[in-house]
């Protein structure tokens, strides 16, 4: 059989590993979109490796200095944003350049990784071990079952913040949870597409639904569908054609959002026209 | 029963004083106007009211402060003079409408705590209504149940704030706050807002606070009127603020005469 290595226990392993990152990604992505932190996911992956280097530094499990330091910085940013007010896009420049440069130093003060730093940056997800699969398998289930309990405060908060506010919501602590929440999710991805490429699955999945003109429900379906199926195919067709896998699920996002972008302006999605034709006339 | 006691509230605006030591009270079932020019301090009282800005005073809600007031905040109702959401978010009209809904958790806390204090809490649909009952129904009190399944960002201005009215409403508020809600809207959509509001005044007994700088629409729809410019000028039955010409008069800020002008103007054709 072609597909016979699908048998392979560690093609099985970044299946279950990839697809759960990437409807995390989806999920968390859809909001931070949406909020216009694009680039949260680059500056927590950034951290993350900032943490990675620490762990082996101190010869500790990588992941959990990895996330420590990532939901720290995360929290510690959004704070120095509120009491600062420094813009956006300044508070995640800060965030990754001081995540890779902790990173660095570490690295060369431990004389180089006996690790390759190169799976770290693209993604290693064929080399997942099974403890490292149930973990990140437990910790996705988590963050999704957060997100689906959270649903309605966190599109509301999303939306509109100070009605949100109004209505009883407790925003900031709700900021943090979903912050926290992000930086876990980065954490989980880091495996499958590596700290450089962690954007296109938090970015892409959900700016091509959002084209297709449907609701808030359906464009998570949508984003979350996309999602995993290029994160499927990506892996799948990475093993036999000898490709980077990161790179397959990232270049079939990419494909995936420029055929919608294509698709739109074909008219496809034809919405609009009919749109146009029921308003009513413009304002004056 | 008072629903709101605003007791010498200060407070400021990009550092600057926007309202000063202003005192009034709004009675249950009032349809209040506030009138002032652009910069009266209207946008930093209602802040204030919802708990979005600091102030000194005391500000009281069926005459609670502290925590009772924040249990209470989600009942009121509010809609801004423009809510700035991602131009592409996407949301429904429906899904727009359903994040005012309040968990029944919250309602059953607010009516227990206007029960405490001798008032009822005037409900606009039946106590076992279901969530997506009294989503459609707010779409029909606003006219856009046809538009349920549109994109929010698909629509015009006027059709944008009905949806946020509907969205405001569906929580069955016990005070409606409006910051000059049809400003840029057109004169159609105007007349069909006024109509929603006045109805839902009177029929669910809905108290309202609306803000404008039309005098005109303060006159025809208004039960009483505040008229205001960092200070509180005036605060009373609507014949009374419209009778009184030296009321008029010191309250003699440009923008303000040109309204003044079109509502002698329009009064003039209708005698």
């Amino acid at each position: 059989m072609v597909l016979d290595f699908l048998t392979y226990g560690f093609m099985q392993r970044a299946l279950i590993t990839g697809i759960a990152a990437a409807i995390c990604c989806a999920m968390v992505g859809l909001y931070l979109v949406l909020k216009r932190y694009s680039l949260f996911g680059d500056a927590l992956s950034h951290m993350a490796f900032g943490g990675i280097a620490l762990g082996y530094f101190l010869n500790v499990y990588p992941i959990w200095t990895a996330t420590a330091v990532s939901v720290s910085a995360a929290m510690g940013i959004t704070k120095l944003r509120k009491s600062t007010k420094i813009s956006g896009d300044a508070a995640i420049a800060v965030m990754l350049s001081s995540g890779l440069g902790m990173g660095v130093i570490l690295v060369s003060a431990a004389h180089g990784f006996t690790i390759d730093l190169f799976s770290f940056l693209f993604g290693s997800v064929l080399l997942t071990s099974i403890s490292d699969t149930l973990s990140f398998l437990a910790i996705s289930c988590g963050v999704i079952a957060i997100l689906i309990i959270l649903r309605k405060p966190l599109l509301h908060f999303t939306f509109d913040e100070e009605q949100a506010k109004i209505n009883g919501i407790s925003v900031e602590k709700l900021n943090y949870l979903f912050i926290a929440l992000a930086a876990v999710t980065v954490i989980i991805t880091m495996r499958l597409v590596g700290i450089l490429l962690i954007s296109a699955l938090i970015v892409l999945p959900n700016i091509t639904s959002m084209m297709m003109g449907k609701g808030f429900k359906k464009t998570m379906a949508i984003s979350i569908s996309l999602s995993v199926a290029a994160t499927a195919i990506g892996i799948i067709l990475s093993y036999p054609l000898n490709l980077a896998p990161s790179g397959s699920i990232v270049m079939i996002l990419v494909a995936m959002y420029v055929g919608t972008l294509l698709a739109k302006h074909a008219g496809i999605f034809s919405k609009k026209a009919t749109v146009q034709e029921t308003l009513p006339p413009a304002n004056h | 029963m008072n629903v709101l006691d605003v007791e010498n509230v200060s407070a400021s605006h990009n550092g600057s004083l926007a309202i000063n030591k202003i005192s009034f009270s709004v009675r249950e079932g009032d349809l209040l106007g506030i009138v002032g020019p652009n910069g009266a301090g209207k946008t930093t009282l209602f802040r204030a009211i919802l708990g979005l800005q600091q102030y000194q005073g005391k500000i009281k809600l069926f005459g609670y402060e502290g925590n009772q007031y924040e249990s209470l905040l989600p009942m009121v109702g509010y809609v801004p003079q423009k809510v700035n959401f991602e131009s592409n978010f996407p949301a429904t009209v429906y899904d727009v409408v359903e994040m005012g809904l309040l968990p029944e958790k919250k309602l059953k806390k607010g009516a227990a705590l206007i029960q405490n204090c001798g008032c009822s809490w005037n409900r606009i649909f039946g106590a076992s209504s279901k969530n997506s009952e009294k989503i459609e129904t707010v779409l029909e009190i606003v006219g856009l149940d046809l538009l349920r399944n549109r994109r929010i960002s698909e629509l015009s201005g006027g059709e944008q704030q009905r949806t946020f009215i509907a969205s405001a409403l569906v929580k069955e508020p016990v005070l409606l706050i409006l910051d000059e809600p049809v400003t840029g809207v057109d004169m159609e959509v105007q007349n069909k807002f006024y109509s929603v509001l006045r109805k839902i005044n009177k029929e669910n007994k809905i108290t309202i606070i609306w803000a404008s700088h039309d005098l005109t629409a303060i006159s025809d729809h208004a039960t009483k009127v505040a008229c205001m410019n960092r200070d509180l000028f005036f605060h009373g039955e609507k014949d009374e603020f419209f009778s009184n010409k030296d009321l008029l008069k010191t309250y003699s800020e440009s923008a303000m005469q040109m309204h003044m002008h079109n509502h002698n103007h329009n009064h003039s054709h209708k005698v």
